[in-house]
This record gives C-alpha cells, structure tokens and sequence, in this order.
C-alpha cells in the first residue's frame, strides 16, 4: 500500500471531476487530498464519497490566483511534511504547469498524462500516450520519492470507492515564497462551457463550415446536448474559430465520449487530437474522407441540412 | 541580452509511428525529421527579442542524436547566432534533457536573461522540459505562452488556459518562457540566412560533459503499442433528401440505445 497525495482543483464549489476519477482508481490505498484555499463542503463530501481519507486546506498569503512559482513553493512545502509515495493531479491547464516544478524540487520524476494505470501494492504502472496518440507505452517511474503523475481528464471514468467513508478536514499554512512571475489579469475566454479537455459532448466544424457565422448550427446543436464546440485548423486558421478551440496535435487533446465532427476531412493531425474519443460521428459530403475510417457513426451528407435536422431529433429525444 | 533557445528534432507530424516487434523502442529508420513545430514559435521570438535589444545574442541549444543536426541549422538560417548540442541517445526523459539543457547554457560561458522553449515536443507530449529547466536554473517560467512584450528587464505574457481565458503575467527577467501557438508567425529561413547557416559556431558536447548520466534517469517507457484498430463503423448515406430526415432519426437513435452516450 502506497501513502499518495492527490492535489485537486476547485471549481466553484467543486472539485475538478479527474479529481474524482483518480481517487476512485486509488481505491485500497490512504488518500489524502490537498487543495490551495478553503474547500467547500459540498467539494468534501465528493471527496469523502470518493475515497479521500483526511483533506487539507492549504493556506497563505499569494495564493488567490494561481502563478507557478507560488504554488509550487505551498505544494512543495506541504507535500516535504507528508513522506508520500506519489503525488497526482489532473493533467490541467494548471496541473500540467505546476507539477512538474513541484516533482524538480525533490529531483523526482513524474509521468504525464497518463490514460489509465495501476497500483501494484506500491508500485505504480501508467500507460500514456506517445506521438500524439498515435502510439501508447507502459510508463513506470523510478529514483527519489514521490513520483509525480499527472491524468487526463475523462480517460479513467467514475468509479465511486466502495469503502469510502467520512473525510477529516485539516487546514495548513504554507507559504508561496517569492514570486517573480506575478499575476496581473485574467482575461476571460471565448467560453463559459466546460473546456475541450473536459468536456464529455463536443461537436466540431471544420473547413466546410465556411464562416464563423455558420458556427451558430454547431452552437445550438451543442446547447442542447450540454456539450462544447470544437474547431480543426483548417477553420481557425480560416478565422472562423479561435484558436483555443482548436483540436488536435497543434490544438487540444480531448476524451469526451462522444465527438461530432462536421465537415472535417480526417487529417492525421486532427485524429491526433481526438481519435481517443470513445464513439465518433462524422457528417461529410465526400464518402472517402478518411474521418469516416474513424467514425462509429458515419452520415454523408451535407452537414448545412444534417445538423439542424439532428438537432431538432436530439431535442425530441431528450424532451426539449 | 543572453537569449537561449531550446529546440528539439521530432519526427514529421505525417509519420507513421512503427513500435519495434517486441515493444521495446520506437523504428527509427523510415523517419523525416522536423524542428517541433512549437519550437520554431520560440526561435522566432528570440529573434524578435534581439531585434529590439541591440546587442543581444541568439543561442540555439538541443539534446540529442549528432547525425541530425537539421534542427540547430534550421534555427541559425533563420538567424540565431551559435548552437550547442548534447550529442546523446533519443531515449532520454524529460529530467535528463532539462538537466543537459541546463549544462550546455553553463557551457556557453553566458549568463541567460531570457530562455524560450515550445510548449511541447510533439513526440513525447510531456510538457515538462521548460517546467523542469526553469526549477534546476532558479528561474521564474510561464508556459503556453500566445502573447509577449516588454523590455531586457520586464515582460508581459499571456498564458493560454482552460476556455480560451488568458493569465496575463508580468515576469521579471531572468525567465523561462514556453510558447504555444498564436504568439507569433515564424520566418522562414532564407537561402542567404541557410548559406550563412553553415558556417555559424556549432559546439558539441558529450552528457558527460554537462554531467548527465543513467543515474538521472526518471521515466522509464515499455511495451510501445500502436492503438487497438475500431472495428468498421456504420456509415449512412444521407445525400438523398427524401430519406435524410429517418437516416438522422436512425443515427440519434443508435447513439442512445446502441451507444448509450445520449
Ligand atoms: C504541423 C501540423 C499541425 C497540424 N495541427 C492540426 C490540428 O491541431 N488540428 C487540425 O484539425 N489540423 C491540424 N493540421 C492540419 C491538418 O493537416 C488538416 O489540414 C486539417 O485538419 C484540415 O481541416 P478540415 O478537415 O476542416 O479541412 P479539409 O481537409 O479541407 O476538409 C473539409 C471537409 O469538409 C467536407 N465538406 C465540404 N463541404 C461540406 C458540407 N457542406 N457538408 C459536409 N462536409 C463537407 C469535405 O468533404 C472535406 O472532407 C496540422 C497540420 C500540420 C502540418
């Protein structure tokens, strides 16, 4: 049995849905959970449900907003006090950026974005994507402890910890230490929706969307079955979209499990990005786009009739 | 200013991934290589930075196999100045490359004001390198970088997270900056700047000349697999309007009882 720590991020007065997702694979194993900042109860309960055996509250001045180094110097401080096996995270925005900071300041390793692993007593075993999908390996970590493992978003599923029971709640002081990139803004982004890389729905357009106005039949598709708009390059760097909803190898990597794709031809470098999905629909009017090799789904046709009609099917379906 | 900037060779984005029979390591052979396309974004701003401060150097560092120094040549064609390669195998993870990095800015005998990366290789994925550097050097980093401005001493960027939303950091140089897509649009090299290229100052080192060894070996990769083949999909055809409407009807139908994701 492995001490672990898992680091979470709060969204509102959740934690980050891969929090979960890895607390229910460390089932068997003494769990704590750390988050910057005070945990609200509705969090605690979903991580007490999960698994987490005591959750700390980190606390300490410069810590409102994230900037590396600051919470890098908490983490680090916090996690030097807990002799612990490994450490995991979400492989976030902010999970991706700070750990391995965080693994460098105790000459540790750290294995990223890891799809699935195991726990063999307290040996861990990853498999993670390598060349952008296109080929997966065994990952194992080796040298100072703990190890740093970071997870995708939506690769491991929900599995609630069947001995789960009631989570202590502790607060700790750290201290961010001197930081020198300091936060000035946060500019809001483009969406309000869950991002790409945790989005469970996405519908994309591609080039044959034409314009960013078009967009709108995507939008409205995906208004209905609460899932996020995606892009291929062809369309953003036609201007249509921003880059940021961009997927594939120069884009996002996503694992939603269900992906529309209309009018995207199926590059190499798009099925990059999301050929993880677990069922894909495709909509193109050429019956030889090789999305349609990937596709679960396949509908040729031309997507400017097929999306509305799909979107009101998808509204009588679900009653709305 | 001292301007490193950190480049990796890796494989075109078209090549076909092929695992050796038993796993153990990626075929090399049938490989086209490229400078990671996230990597000619850092070149580029490098070069922006020197152009607006006067007597500033550009200098191209890399790890990696010595037969292929494409990459180096193809930064200093653009107009970096010198390039420093570790001469070492492709298996290196992550802690090593930095740790080499590391050694070969030392070597260079100048002390860094600014240091650029892409924000990821394209082969491993990792985005740790830039992360990892930053900690062994002391230096503040930002990563996922679209937007950079400011002076020798003071810069603005903007840090590209979940949603499209931007962190905009202001960071006191000496820094690590990683750069995404959208800070700027690369150059290409020129023929005059390729001619030019050849004759640029390129130093070799060994590992263990920057003092890198097995025992700094973190990350240990096995049993490389291609992804399971789909089995075939359905496909439909819906280019006859009279029987669109029951195709799509079929379809949302088969995503909720056969696919269960509706
Ligand atoms: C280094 C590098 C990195 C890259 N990174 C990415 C990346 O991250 N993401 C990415 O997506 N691409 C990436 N690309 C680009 C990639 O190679 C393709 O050019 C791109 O994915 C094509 O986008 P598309 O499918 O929208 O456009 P196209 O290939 O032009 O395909 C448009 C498709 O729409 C269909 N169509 C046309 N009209 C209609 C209609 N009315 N209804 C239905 N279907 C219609 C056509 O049959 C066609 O299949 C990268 C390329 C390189 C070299």
């Amino acid at each position: 049995m492995a001490k672990i720590l898992v680091f979470t991020e709060l969204h509102g007065s959740h934690v980050k849905g891969v929090t979960l997702e890895i607390l229910g694979k460390l089932a068997g194993h003494t769990v704590d959970v750390a988050a910057i900042g005070a945990i609200p109860a509705e969090a605690i309960a979903d991580l007490a449900k999960f698994g987490a055996a005591n959750v700390h509250s980190l606390k300490g001045a410069n810590l409102e907003k994230y900037t590396p180094e600051g919470y890098a110097n908490a983490l680090k401080g916090f996690i030097a006090g807990g002799s612990y096996d490994y450490v995991f995270a979400g492989a976030t925005s902010l999970g991706k950026d700070l750990l391995p900071r965080v693994a460098t300041m105790f000459d540790a390793g750290m294995a990223s974005e890891v799809t699935n692993f195991i726990m063999e007593g307290d040996k861990f075993a990853g498999t993670r994507p390598l060349f952008a999908g296109k080929c997966f390996a065994k990952v194992e970590l080796q040298g100072p402890k703990p190890h740093f493992v970071t997870v995708r978003p939506n690769a491991l599923g929900m599995n609630a910890n069947p001995t789960a029971g009631a989570a202590s709640v502790k607060e700790d002081a750290v201290d961010a230490g001197a930081i020198r990139a300091m936060i000035k803004d946060i500019v809001k982004g483009a969406s309000e929706k869950l991002d790409l890389t945790e989005a469970n729905i996405i519908v994309s357009g591609g080039r044959a969307m034409k314009d960013a106005a078009n967009f709108k039949i995507l939008e409205e598709m995906a208004n209905v079955i609460g899932a996020t708009v995606g892009a291929s390059r062809a369309a953003v760097d036609s201007g249509f979209a921003p880059h940021a909803m961009q997927v594939g190898q120069t884009g996002k990597t996503v694992a939603p499990s269900l992906y529309i794709a209309c009018g995207i031809s199926g590059a190499i470098q798009h099925l990059a990005g999301m050929r993880t999905s677990k069922v894909i629909v495709a909509i193109n009017t050429d019956p030889d786009a090789p999305i349609f090799t990937k596709a679960d789904y396949g509908i040729v046709g031309d997507l400017f009739t097929i999306v509305p009609i799909m979107t009101q099917e998808f509204k009588n379906l679900l009653g709305k | 200013m001292n301007i490193f900037v950190c480049v990796k060779q890796v494989p075109d984005t078209e090549t076909k991934i092929v695992p050796s029979g038993d796993g153990s390591f990626i075929e090399t052979s049938s490989i086209k290589w490229i400078m990671n396309p996230y990597d000619e974004f850092a070149v580029e701003q490098a070069l922006l930075v020197q152009a607006a401060n006067a007597g500033s150097t550009v200098t191209v560092v890399r790890v990696g196999s010595v037969k292929d120094t494409e990459a180096l040549r193809t930064a200093m064609a653009m107009g970096a100045d010198d390039a420093f390669l570790v001469e070492a195998a492709d298996n290196l993870d992550s802690y090593m490359i930095a740790k080499a990095l590391k050694g070969a800015i030392e070597k260079s005998g100048k002390t860094p004001d600014l240091i650029l990366s892409g924000k990821q290789a394209i082969d491993d994925d990792c985005l740790q390198v830039p992360q990892i550097l930053a900690t062994m050097l002391n230096l503040p980093s930002v990563s996922v970088v679209v937007g950079y401005e400011g002076s020798a001493t003071d810069i603005t960027v903007k840090r590209e997270v979940e949603g499209g939303a931007l962190e905009v950091y202001g960071v006191k140089l000496p820094a690590m900056i990683a750069c995404n897509k959208g800070i700027n649009t690369p150059r290409y090299a020129s023929l005059p700047g390729i001619m030019k290229a050849k004759k640029k100052p390129l130093t070799t080192l060994s590992l263990a000349d920057v003092g890198v060894s097995d025992a700094d070996k973190r990350v240990k990769y096995s049993n490389f697999q291609l992804p399971p083949e789909k089995p075939p999909g359905k496909k439909f055809d819906a280019t006859d309007a009279a029987k669109q409407a029951q195709v799509v009807k079929d379809v949302v139908g088969l995503l909720r009882t056969e696919a269960k994701v509706i």
